[in-house]
Formats: structure tokens, C-alpha cells, sequence
């Protein structure tokens, strides 16, 4: 069953020769058919498209070459561009528009070789928690389908744990990669701000905004990384820090490694199951050789208030080129005005349009000073809060999220509580910072629980470095969904 | 009550560069509609601006040569409004932190030089072109994301023609510097005039109106007298003015109201947060800098002081720059520059048009111009004579010494040789002789020209009037 295998078990087999990426492929096909039905982690996929390149991966390899993902199906979401496939947010306002273009992450899986293939579904413009605010109805979680799967990125973390794809692309400006990660029990990588070009990915909010990778390793999660970070031109907010080999930084071996642990984040709220499962994660590293300790981050009850003031100024600005002119649906009018009027009232789903009011509200002329350019200076203090924190160790563990999954349409009409559900994640985006999530366990219920890591500033190879240590120990990571 | 003006402008100028602001596409007027765009200039979703070094560049040379600072910070804002031409319905712009600020230019009106502060000039990015039509509108975004300027004044300027003064005044700078073409027809200038009227003596403004998108100088002077003087009418009769934005009816040739206050945009500027803020350091200013040339009023006021050149011909050179500096060249260490300046307006400039050649054609040495001068005024050859040595000069290229030297052009000064010219002339125009022994001095110049023509132009004139007058005299 190749559609089962991590990216290091099918690239052996491919080098190998006991599979074709054309049988890993088709596995992967199939398995869509079988379960997506159920799951609708893909928005639309294209067959013939992915044999082609599965088909071209074979031959280049029989041709004597060897890339790091050659041959290998990875879904992409629906919000990074892929030529001549189609890019809709998850939203209906972008019609039946292909991408004409290829985002960088694009491009740089396909030189890595691999079969860049489907559509997976996502919160409408990555604004969401549980993948229910898609135009397309919302993905499932394949431990429960009952369940939420999270979200932004809830249809790459479902397509990942449900064997429909080896790996996908995601992205996070709040947690949506860890967060779903955590809620479907696979690994989500969130890289350092500037770590990964964000040219071909349709921006939230651009100062927050970053793509990674959901697998089903941590292994994984580093040739991933590996293949789709480092510089790129065409982002002015790309840093041109050289790649470090992640998978040379996977030793097993944490001695000393110090893991600072918030006082801060003692809340209310937190599920006992996910507080065990966290603390046991942590002794676990302990008795491997790192060194644990508490450290305070002072500003973080401002996280979420500041989080939801930047993310929406610079969404109401991201989004204000979905009108219909010159791409996408539009709707009649009999001026400019009323056809951008008609054409987003239709075409924006409910949660987009509150956070494109919220945005517009915290830009206008005499509520700027007190909101926009205010939230600005909390986020430089919750910044220093990790850089500081960053002194005295160098990862930062917690609960990737305080609940497991939570039942679809729970929370839809609370838009507060569900905002709360990004609490540990948030703050890693607004200081900038690298974070994953990896499997730590389950919820007496069978809900898988994630264990949240967060490192400094292109400090990726520590994260991983502990990430894969404590994955080592433990077979969390291995557990599959029964799907049907 | 007598009332004054206070003007402002901002004039939109489009920056001279190879691409456009934030993508790779052509600047190019003229190219069929659409065809110079791509993903990130028509602002389809996921793309990123990256700066246009060039236009960097020539921003901070366009401050240098307007007497800004260049602050060794700046940023970009997005100003958020909605518009079919505008593609990502928000314009990159400089709102706190500009490329340049607080320079100033001088400029000749009337009978002095006036200077009018510069705020800043920032730049920012064009948008499309909406064409109308009679059922449907189309945009062409060829133009969308071309660099473009914005010059801020002060409220320094006292009337429509010193507005007008200025503009061509800046125009001619920013040609100058290489930093845009200012071509009119093409749009590549636009202006907005603020205008408002207070009683002389008044210290604090009046009521400030916009006149908003004017594409030439001349509707710039005349939209502001006819805004001038209807501020003041208003006030005269009691009323009172609000701010508000208007635009000028060039066909009726009146201001009309576009919109007040009340609806005014509220732009939502904040940080870009796709562009890092810009950050030029000493060295690359410091390079910019070498690219700074001479402004044209400095540059005239130099060529009066250094070539005692008179305003008009220092208004030539200053006007076409390549023909000033062959002329300060060939006039270098020139006894006289004036006469050197004569021969390169009148008659080089004649060869010019008339073989359709330009400066980098001359044949002839730098210094041969001063060299011919040479020779008239040291009454080596007459200055008509000196006509078909310059056409020599520059059919072949030599030197005029060697040409008067091979075609025996010299002048003849020798008195006895002259003499037999003039014994000739007196001869065969007897009527003249008597003419002039009657009083009619005229005459003698006649008789003078008939020696020239005897001597085909290599007589000495002032020997021979000398000459004349002896013989007739006697």
C-alpha cells in the first residue's frame, strides 16, 4: 500500500526499483476515491495530470537521476499557486480561475521531482480554525468524521493522515499548519518567518503569513523543509540565510538541550488529556538528557487581541483585489462601486467578511493610532518576550492546542471561542519564530493530541532535532486512522 | 479688501527606467493595451513586489538635483481605495517616510530668481488607463505600476504664473537629469494644484482647494486664475469657501466641483508589509550623487559669468546640452567666447540642419572654431572669407589656417596692391566718385564693396576705406 509510506520509506523503494512514483501515485488516486468521499480533503485533483509527472519522475530516475523528492505525490493547498491548476481559496469569489503562474514552492518541489497534485481543502482564505468556513463544505476528521480537522490548513493535515497524499504544503499565520497537524495526528512545520519564499502564496496576512509542510515524520518534515526553503528574489521579505542540512541535524541526541516551559500558558481551558499528554512529552525529552525549566513570556494575553488586529488591517488590504475586474466571479453592476459591492457580498463567505470589517475598522482615519499602530508595539513586546526567553533556552514546549478535535458546527457560531483555539500557536507568527507540532498521544476518545515545539529565529534545526528525538521514543506518529 | 493667492503643487511625474516599479515588465508608452503586463503588475493573487533598483536610483537623483535630503530611511504605505484601473485596489505610495525630503527649487520669474520649497518627493506607482465606452469599459494596465514621482511644494507660490514658471522651470531639471522625458502627450506629467485666497496682510491660509489631474502647464495657469478669481469673488460678496476638490473644464475653461470634505476617501495607509522599508547606505548615495549634473539655471548663470555670453545665447546652450558643452569646449582659452558662440549658434547650427548632422558628426578639431575667430580678428581673412573657410572646415574636416593657407584666402594688406584695386574700382564707377565728392558719404561704402569685389574678398575693408578716402580726398 504505497500510498501508506512516508517520503523516506517510497524514495528507498523508488531507488530501490520495488515501486514505480506511477504505482505510488495511483495508490494515492485510489485511496482519494475510496475515503475523500467521506473526508473532502481535496477540492479537485487531476489524475491524468500527476500519472504524467509520476510517469516523468520514473523515467528521469531510470535516466540515472536522483532528487530528494523525486516521484513523490505531494498535495498542495488550495491557496499556493500551481500553473494552469486551479486557485481558489477555498472561496467561491475566485470562480473558475487557474493560476497562470507557479508559486516558489511551487517550482522548487518540482525541481526536487516531485508529483505536485489535487487541491486540498482549507478555511476560505486560510481565515478559520476547523476548515468549516470553506466554500466547498468542510473537510472531516479521519478519526472521526464527526469531528473538526482544523484548520486553515484542515484538508492538508486530513490528506496527510488519511494516506491520500505522501506529504502536502500548508500554510500557517496563526497555526493553521500545526494546529490541524496536531487535530488529525500527523507533523506540521511552521518555518521562521522569511525562512520560505511566500511569491504564488495568495496572502492573508503578509507579515504572518508563512508555507510549510504536514507529514507523517519528522524525517519528512525536514526534506520538505530542506527542498522548499532559501532565498528567492522575487519576496522582499524572504532572508537570504543559507539552507542548513535538517536531516544532518536529526541526531537522536537532546543532552543539554534546554526547554523552556511558560508560566503564561498555564490557562484555563486546557483539556486535562492534552495537559498530561504535553507534560509526559516533556519528561520524555527530560529523560533523554534535556534540560527543562520555566520561563515567562509576560505579554502573552495580548497575543490573540493583537493577532486579530495585524492579521485583519493587512487581509482587508490582501483581499481587496478580489473584485471581478480583471479574474474570478463578478456580479453585475451598474457602476464600478456596485459590481465590487455585489461581486464580494456574493462572492466572500461570512468569516471573511467580518475579518475584512475588522481590518477596514482598525485602519480607519482616528482608530489607527489606537488599534493598528497599538498592536504593532504589543507585537515588538511579544517578540522581545521570546527573544529573551530565547536567551535562557532554546525550544519553547507546549499543547499545540488546549482541546482535542471539537465537533463540526460546535463553534461556528462563537467566532471568540474559536479564535481562543489558536492560543499556543499565535504567538509564534507575530515574534516571527519557527514552531512544529508532532503526535503525542490520544484522548480517550481516539483524538489524536499534538505536542507543540517553538524555536528561535532559523532555529529549525534544533526543533527538528527534538521533534524527531522524542518521535524516536515513542510510535504516536505511526497510528492510522480506520477510515469508514 | 485686496486678496493674494497661496498655490501649492504636486505634479505626478513618470520615472524614465527599463521596467516597471515592482516587476520585470516594459516601461513603454504606446505598446497595444495588455501587452506589457504580467501576474504581478495586473495584481493577480500570491504575487509579491520586488523594487526597481533603476528607480530607486533616480529618485534619490531627482532629490539631489531638487536640493532634498536623502534620509537614510524610508518605506512604503498602502493607500487603499477601489478603482477599476487600480489592481490591487490598493497603490503603493510613501506617506511618513519618503525616498526624499525638504529641498527646494530657483527658478527665473520676472526680473529675479525665486526659490519654492520642496515638501519631499516620493515615489510611488501609476495605475491603469479606463477607457470608456459606449456601452462597456476597458482597462489597459500597460501603465499600471510604472514608477511615478510625486513632487510636493510648499505653499510658496503666489500666482498662476509663477506656477507656470516653475513647472517648466522642474521639467527642464528633471530632463536634464536624465530622471524622465516629461513628455506631455504621453501623460507622463500630471499636476495638482492647491489654491487659496486670504486678504494681503493675513497670515494664516484660507480655505484650501484641490484642483485635481491637470495634464498640461498651460491649463495649470489657466485653471488657476480663473480659481484665484473666483475665490475672491466669493469672498467678496460674502460667501465663504469650504475645502473642497475640484476640476478644471478646459473645453468651458471654469473649475467645477468633483467632491467636499465630507466625502472625502479615508486611504487606510499603513506599513506595506511585503517591501523591507529602504535603507540607502552612505556608499550608494554617495554613488547616486556622481550622477548629479549642473542645473540648467546654474549653468546658465555660469556661461554668462565665465564666456560673458549674453542671457539669450546662454538660453541656447542651456536648452540643448550637447550643443553647450561643444561650445564650452571650443570656446575653452578662446579670446574671445562670444564670437565662438556665434559661429556655433548661427552657423554650425545652419550645417547642422542643413546636411542633418549633429555634434558627435563634426569633422574638425574642438579648437577650430576659436582658431578661425583667430584669423578674422587678426585681420587675416574677413569675416566673409571666414564663411567658406568654415564650410571647408566642416565638409573636410581641416584646420582654417591650412585652408586659407592652400587657397591663397589671406587678406591683402599690402598698400600698393590695394591701391591698384581701388584705382580700378574708382574707374569703372565714376558716378559714385562724384557722388561721394558731392557729400554723399554713402557712396564710399559703395565703392568699397566694389573693391571687395575686385579683390574677391581678400582686400583688407579697413585699409582699403582708408585708402579710398585718400585717393578721393586729394
Amino acid at each position: 500500500m504505497p500510498h501508506t509510506l512516508t517520503i523516506s520509506q517510497l524514495t528507498d523503494k523508488l531507488a530501490q526499483g520495488e515501486l514505480s512514483s506511477r504505482e505510488a501515485t495511483q495508490s494515492c488516486l485510489d485511496r482519494i476515491d475510496a475515503v475523500d468521499g467521506q473526508l473532502n480533503a481535496f477540492l479537485s485533483h487531476d489524475p491524468e495530470d500527476a500519472l504524467a509527472q509520476a510517469d516523468a519522475a520514473d523515467a528521469a530516475r531510470t535516466g540515472g537521476k536522483s532528487k530528494p523528492l523525486l516521484g513523490v505525490p505531494i498535495a498542495m493547498k488550495d491557496v499556493i499557486a500551481v500553473n494552469g491548476h486551479p486557485l481558489n481559496c477555498a472561496s467561491k469569489i475566485l470562480g473558475d480561475f487557474n493560476s497562470p503562474y507557479d508559486a516558489t514552492v511551487t517550482e522548487k518541489l518540482r525541481e526536487a521531482g516531485a508529483v505536485v497534485f489535487g487541491r486540498v481543502n482549507m478555511d476560505e482564505f486560510a481565515m478559520g480554525s476547523s476548515t468549516e468556513n470553506s466554500a466547498f463544505g468542510p473537510a472531516r476528521n479521519p478519526w472521526d468524521s464527526d469531528c473538526i480537522p482544523g484548520g486553515s490548513s484542515g484538508g492538508s493535515a486530513v490528506a496527510v493522515a488519511a494516506d491520500e497524499c505522501i506529504a502536502s504544503l500548508g500554510s500557517d499565520t496563526g497555526g493553521s499548519i500545526r494546529q490541524p497537524a496536531a487535530l488529525c495526528g500527523c507533523v506540521g512545520l511552521k518555518p521562521t518567518y522569511g525562512r520560505v519564499s511566500r511569491y504564488g502564496l495568495v496572502a492573508f496576512a503578509s507579515s504572518l503569513d508563512q508555507v510549510g509542510p504536514l507529514t507523517k515524520d519528522v524525517r519528512d518534515a525536514a526534506t520538505m523543509l530542506g527542498v522548499i526553503a532559501g532565498e528567492d528574489k522575487r519576496d522582499s521579505t524572504n532572508v537570504p540565510e543559507p539552507v542548513p542540512d535538517y536531516i544532518a541535524a536529526l541526531t537522536g541526541d537532546v543532552k543539554g538541550l534546554k526547554i523552556g516551559l511558560p508560566k503564561e500558558y498555564q490557562v484555563d481551558g486546557i483539556d486535562p488529556e492534552v495537559k498530561s499528554a504535553t507534560e509526559a512529552a516533556v519528561a520524555e525529552l527530560e529523560k533523554q538528557g534535556a534540560e527543562v525549566k520555566e520561563i515567562s513570556l509576560p505579554h502573552t494575553q495580548y497575543a490573540i487581541a493583537t493577532y486579530y488586529i495585524i492579521a485583519t488591517a493587512e487581509a482587508s488590504a490582501n483581499l481587496a483585489r478580489f473584485e471581478g475586474v480583471r479574474y474570478g466571479a463578478r456580479v453585475d453592476g451598474a457602476s464600478p462601486e456596485k459590481m465590487n459591492r455585489a461581486t464580494r457580498g456574493a462572492g466572500f463567505g461570512e468569516e471573511v467578511k467580518r475579518r475584512i470589517i475588522l481590518g477596514t475598522y482598525v485602519l480607519s482615519s482616528g482608530y489607527y493610532d489606537a488599534y493598528y499602530l497599538r498592536a504593532q508595539k504589543v507585537r515588538t513586546l511579544i517578540r522581545q518576550d521570546f527573544l529573551n526567553a530565547f536567551k535562557e533556552v532554546d525550544l519553547i514546549a507546549s499543547p499545540t492546542t488546549p482541546t482535542p478535535a471539537f465537533k463540526i458546527g460546535e463553534k461556528v457560531d462563537d467566532p471568540l471561542q474559536m479564535y481562543l483555539s489558536d492560543i499556543f500557536t499565535i504567538s509564534c507568527n507575530l515574534a516571527g519564530l519557527c514552531g512544529i507540532s508532532i503526535p503525542c498521544g490520544f484522548s480517550v476518545s481516539g483524538l489524536p493530541l499534538g505536542l507543540q515545539l517553538l524555536g528561535k529565529p532559523f532555529g529549525e534545526p534544533d526543533l527538528l532535532r527534538a521533534a524527531h528525538a522524542y518521535e524516536q521514543a515513542t510510535d504516536w506518529h505511526t497510528k492510522r486512522p480506520e477510515i469508514g | 479688501m485686496t486678496y493674494e493667492a497661496v498655490i501649492g503643487l504636486e505634479t505626478h511625474v513618470q520615472l524614465r527606467t527599463r521596467t516597471k516599479m515592482w516587476c520585470g515588465c516594459a516601461n513603454e508608452y504606446g505598446a497595444e493595451a495588455n501587452t506589457n503586463v504580467c501576474p504581478v503588475c495586473i495584481g493577480l493573487p500570491g504575487v509579491l513586489p520586488v523594487p526597481n533598483a533603476e528607480a530607486l536610483r533616480k529618485t534619490a537623483l531627482t532629490g539631489m538635483l531638487l536640493n532634498c535630503d536623502v534620509p537614510s530611511y524610508a518605506k512604503w504605505d498602502r493607500k487603499n481605495y477601489f478603482y477599476p484601473d487600480n489592481p490591487k485596489n490598493y497603490q503603493l505610495t510613501q506617506l511618513d517616510f519618503p525616498s526624499t525630503i525638504e529641498g527646494f527649487v530657483e527658478f527665473e520669474f520676472g526680473e529675479g530668481i525665486e526659490r519654492v520649497r520642496i515638501n519631499r518627493a516620493h515615489l510611488e506607482e501609476d495605475v491603469g488607463k479606463s477607457t470608456h465606452f459606449s456601452d462597456y469599459s476597458g482597462v489597459d494596465f500597460n501603465r499600471a505600476g510604472v514608477p511615478l514621482l510625486e513632487i510636493v511644494t510648499e505653499p510658496d507660490l503666489t500666482g498662476p504664473d509663477m506656477a507656470y514658471d516653475y513647472l517648466n522651470a522642474l521639467k527642464g531639471i528633471l530632463e536634464y537629469g536624465g530622471v524622465s522625458d516629461c513628455d506631455m502627450e504621453k501623460g507622463q506629467v500630471r499636476c495638482d494644484v492647491n489654491i487659496s485666497v486670504r486678504p494681503v496682510g493675513q497670515t494664516e491660509l484660507g480655505e484650501k482647494i484641490e484642483i485635481k489631474n491637470m495634464n498640461s502647464f498651460s491649463g495649470v495657469r489657466r485653471a488657476a486664475a480663473y480659481e484665484i478669481e473666483r475665490q475672491i469673488g466669493v469672498l467678496r460678496e460674502g460667501g465663504t469657501l469650504v475645502q473642497e476638490t475640484r476640476r478644471w473644464n478646459d473645453v468651458v475653461g471654469i473649475t467645477e466641483n468633483m467632491r467636499t470634505k465630507e466625502d472625502a476617501h479615508d486611504y487606510r495607509y499603513f506599513p506595506d508589509p511585503d517591501l523591507m522599508p529602504h535603507r540607502p547606505s552612505e556608499e550608494w548615495i554617495a554613488e547616486v550623487r556622481t550622477l548629479v549634473k549642473e542645473l540648467p539655471l546654474a549653468r546658465k548663470q555660469r556661461l554668462m559669468a565665465d564666456f560673458k555670453l549674453p542671457s539669450s545665447d546662454a538660453v541656447v546652450f542651456v536648452g540643448d546640452a550637447a550643443l553647450g558643452d561643444y561650445f564650452e569646449v571650443a570656446a575653452k582659452g578662446a579670446k574671445n567666447p562670444k564670437a565662438v558662440a556665434n559661429w556655433v549658434i548661427n552657423n554650425l547650427q545652419a550645417k547642422f540642419s542643413e546636411t542633418g548632422s549633429t555634434v558627435a558628426d563634426i569633422k574638425f578639431e574642438t579648437s577650430a572654431i576659436g582658431e578661425l575667430v583667430g584669423l578674422v580678428e587678426g585681420g587675416k581673412i574677413s569675416s566673409k572669407i571666414a564663411q567658406d573657410v568654415f564650410a571647408e572646415m566642416f565638409e573636410s574636416g581641416k584646420s582654417p589656417a591650412p585652408i586659407v593657407e592652400e587657397k591663397g584666402l589671406s587678406q591683402v594688406c599690402d598698400t600698393s596692391e590695394l591701391q591698384a584695386f581701388c584705382n580700378e574700382a574708382i574707374a569703372a564707377n565714376s558716378a559714385s566718385v562724384e557722388d561721394f565728392r558731392n557729400g554723399k558719404e554713402a557712396a564710399l561704402n559703395f565703392l568699397k564693396g566694389q573693391v571687395m569685389k575686385v579683390s574677391r574678398g581678400k582686400a583688407n575693408p579697413k585699409i582699403v576705406g582708408e585708402l579710398l578716402k585718400k585717393i578721393l580726398g586729394s
